[in-house]
């Protein structure tokens, strides 16, 4: 078992990765009371093209899928998993998101009965066609359920506008119509080709202790047996790099519009330091001058465009990325024109060493205040994972940007053409 | 060892609560001020945490308080309002990283004392009045959040069912405010509000975090020194309401997904002997994914993703609510009753009462490991004005029995169905 000591964050982790390809982190924390424990698979809503395990054809599945697996997965030929974890006195929950399916517990006794519970529910499927066909009212209602919420919405429409083949242009859960096609086969195709344990890692932080922990994962996946290891050939259409559509606009029954705008990235840096440090550039840049105290904020905000809704966020995955800049607005053409020219101000703007200096500061301190979840160390440490570069490197990395590099990275962030705009107005305007 | 450490003293009409703890990284500084809900005072008192975000005497915009805030290395500060029961809490949260994290860095929690006492008792203040641009500017920021209410169609439907509910109690009134009281309030208004705020509500003051207590307790003598005293008048309490019939709400939005929401009263609050019983009542009956109604409205009839029941502790309530099909309304609702019924004639197994006790006591044991959460959990000691140590709370879990449980859900009275649905579904009302 590897250990990594990380003595400024006072944090040890015991690493391994199992003969059969899983990756296993182990975070041991006696001071809590809980443990959480996340089991994750790379694999998600755009990985919608494919060859198969064992097959030489690629194959295009009905959108939503990999989301309509992970519902289905917590139920067994007898019982639904629930009831275990509930046994056990843990809460069970499941996440599916553009890149990633997660299952995960958090319980503060039986924490070793748990794990297996976690680890053996998701290496042994049982999907049968009359239990994948009640699944589809429960599915579609989650479904509508974000049709009536204008804030995702917003969301995905502005991804719909930057992306124009790129798959996470497809709704995470699919559309109703789309659920309609998936088989119990489609979803023991998925299983078998992402649900392998090479393609998979386990995080558990918490109360227990790490050496009775890794034997018992290390017992309990030498008893199992799977295929061979194979590459997995996932395809994705080509995307330029100018987004799909300037403008789009939708109606909805709200009271104020909402409007957003989106920066598509024209690529995605594959080596590990390189990508995190254009996450961190973007997350730096987007603070600099969208949060509260920021220059941009400052402006939209005594120009009156913005209101306590106005958001900022970025996402960096390995083959797609994007910011997005949003508020609630009166005025949404007023509110797009204003932060496009912003945008546009930056390939000439600077960055003064002492400002770069504060955030820096400011973003250490976010990090040690968001490292008191586990939830967020978990969730955090797989998204990592899935590109290479180990989560609690972060801070030194950070301490490594310069000014210059940031400035470089500026100035040539932006380009017109990878910008659009999504508003959504009230209904009878 | 008992699982959380609180000394509790009393300095110049504050009630300063210290929790040492080495469980995060971060120092939590909370003030809680309490007063009745009352319909004179709502509206400002949802008002001032916009204004007092804004700035205060030293840092007089929000830019030059968001540079404090960066500088004490991303310290994150926050200003709401909530009610709980008939009482209305402002909280002013402050959290920082602890400086045993940080290599080189300056006391942390002093300046963080500092700065709290500084955004409490300092405002941006002129000629008696809040700066009237922050003022007015932020009127305007909270009747749009005002206007947007009507957006999240879960939050809708619930404060549609409380107004409807609860029509002529404290509890209907919206902590969020009132446009029209909006309209007619000053910026000297608020401020001679606020400062009858500091002079007469209940101010619990909270620090949690690794520590040293005397250093802490010196510094608060030194400077967190409140001049007035609390005097709030206490909550009056209000005659037991007489439902001679469930009513039935019916109101009409183009949405995909009808919310039907169902009120109850408890007739028992946090302080009551059975409280217990009713939380485990309430665990079985819709509290958690093997309970009655996931189980029956989502798992057996997939009518729903969603199906649960929540307590509302202080004052007495109990709320169902599930997103639905428009037409599914009265199949659905037959179901929910179905289940109460089935809950007061004990129609449950053992198994699934001692399950649901060990999730209830999971669920307490979490919050533990929230800085926050553990702060709310003893917060509402206060606003019970029970004391119970974690350890109490989990043994009257553990004696709740099946007798307790049908006893406390035949006390269980249903008040009023609200559905929110779109013009296709529900008859009209």
């Amino acid at each position: 078992m590897h250990k990594d000591q990380y003595e400024t964050i006072g944090e040890t982790i015991y690493k391994e990765k199992l003969p059969n390809g899983l990756t296993v982190a182990l975070l041991p924390k006696q001071e809590m009371s809980k443990t959480y424990a996340i089991f994750a698979t790379n694999y998600g809503s755009i990985d919608q093209q494919f060859v198969p395990l064992g097959g030489t054809e690629e194959i295009r599945v009905p959108e939503g899928i990999a989301h309509f697996l992970e519902h289905k997965l917590f139920e067994k030929e007898d019982r639904d998993v629930f009831q275990d974890f509930g046994r056990q006195g843990a809460s069970a929950n499941a996440y599916t998101s553009f890149s990633t399916t997660a299952y995960l517990f958090s319980a503060t006794d039986n924490i070793i009965e748990n794990t297996k519970t976690l680890i053996d529910f998701v290496q042994d499927p049982y999907f049968s066609e009359a239990s994948v066909n009640k699944e589809k009212g429960i599915i579609a209602q989650e479904i509508k359920m974000y049709d009536d919420q204008p804030d995702w919405q917003s969301f995905m429409g502005t991804i719909k506008s930057m992306f124009r083949n790129h798959p996470v242009n497809i709704d995470i859960a699919g559309t109703v119509e789309s659920i309609q096609d998936i088989t119990k086969d489609d979803l023991y195709t998925c299983y078998n080709t992402f649900y392998h344990p090479e393609n998979m890692t386990l995080f558990i932080a918490g109360n227990f202790d790490a050496d009775t922990m890794m034997n018992m994962i290390q017992d309990n996946q030498s008893a199992k047996s799977f295929a061979p290891l194979a590459d997995i050939k996932r395809s994705y259409p080509d995307e330029p790099e100018a987004v799909a559509e300037k403008e789009k606009v939708m109606k909805m029954a709200i009271s104020i519009p909402k409007c957003i705008v989106g920066i598509k990235e024209a690529s995605v840096p594959q080596e590990p330091e390189a990508f995190i440090k254009r996450d961190l550039y973007l997350d730096i840049v987007m603070d600099h001058y969208y949060s509260k105290g920021g220059a941009f904020y400052q402006d939209l905000y005594q120009s009156g465009l913005i209101d306590s809704s106005f958001y900022y966020e970025t996402t960096l995955e390995k083959n797609f990325g994007y910011s997005m800049i949003g508020s609630n607005a009166q005025k949404p053409d007023c509110f797009a024109e204003k932060v496009m020219a912003q945008l546009l101000s930056l390939k000439d703007a600077k960055i003064s060493e002492a400002d770069f200096e504060k955030l820096k500061k400011k973003k250490i301190g976010q990090i040690l205040r968001s490292m008191n979840s586990l939830e967020y160390i978990s969730n955090q440490y797989i998204h990592y994972q899935a590109v290479g570069f180990d989560f609690f490197q972060l801070i030194p990395v950070l301490e490594s940007v310069t000014a210059e590099e940031i400035n470089a990275f500026l100035n040539s962030w932006i380009a017109e053409e990878r910008l659009a705009v999504c508003k959504i107005v009230p209904e009878n305007s | 060892m008992k699982a959380v450490e609180e000394e509790m003293y009393q300095q110049e009409g504050t009630h300063i609560h210290l929790i040492p703890t080495n469980k995060f990284k971060t120092i939590h500084l909370i003030a809680k001020f309490k007063a009745p809900l009352t319909r004179e005072t709502v509206s400002k008192r949802a008002l001032l945490p916009y204004v007092l975000r804004q700035g205060t005497k030293s840092y007089p915009s929000r830019a030059a308080l968001e540079n404090e805030l960066d500088e004490l290395y991303g310290a994150g500060l926050g200003i709401d309002g909530g009610k709980r029961g008939n009482s209305h809490i402002l909280s002013f949260r402050l959290e920082v990283a602890n400086d045993k994290f940080i290599p080189h860095a300056p006391n942390m929690l002093d300046a963080a004392v500092e700065l709290l006492k500084e955004v409490i008792f300092e405002p941006n203040v002129k000629d008696n009045q809040f700066d009237e641009d922050i003022f007015n500017r932020e009127r305007e920021t909270l009747k749009q959040r005002i206007e947007s209410v009507i957006e999240d169609k879960m939050n809708y439907a619930q404060m549609r069912l409380i107004d409807e509910m609860c029509e002529d109690e404290a509890y209907a009134l919206h902590v969020q405010g009132y446009l029209e009281d909006l309209e007619s309030l000053t910026s000297s208004d608020l401020y001679s509000y606020y400062k009858q705020l500091l002079a007469e509500d209940q101010l619990d003051f909270y620090v949690l975090g690794d520590f040293d207590t005397d250093q802490v307790k010196n510094k608060l003598a030194d400077s967190f020194v409140r001049k007035q005293h609390g005097s709030a008048p206490e909550q009056t309490s209000e005659p037991r309401k007489q439902i001679s019939e469930v009513r039935e709400i019916i109101e009409k939005q183009n949405i995909q997904q009808a919310k039907l929401h169902i009120g109850y009263r408890t007739h028992c609050t946090y302080e009551d002997a059975g409280y217990y019983a009713l939380q485990v009542f309430n665990g079985i009956f819709g509290g958690f994914p093997n309970s009655k109604l996931f189980m029956n409205v989502r798992e057996k009839h997939s009518l729903a993703y969603y199906a649960a029941s929540r307590l509302e502790s202080h004052k007495g309530l109990m709320f169902v609510f599930s997103g639905i099909a428009p037409e599914d309304y009265e199949k659905a609702r037959n179901i929910i009753e179905l289940q109460l019924k089935d809950m007061r004639a004990g129609s449950f197994e053992e198994d699934i009462l001692e399950e649901t006790k060990g999730l209830i006591i999971n669920d307490i044991l979490e919050t533990l490991d929230h800085p926050q959460g553990i702060i709310e959990l003893l917060y509402q000691q206060i606003l019970s004005g029970k004391h119970a140590e974690v350890d109490d709370m989990i043994s009257g879990i553990r004696k709740v029995t099946k007798d307790d449980v049908i006893k406390a859900a035949n006390s269980i009275e249903e008040d009023t169905v609200y559905l929110l649905t779109n013009n296709g579904g529900g008859e009209d009302a």
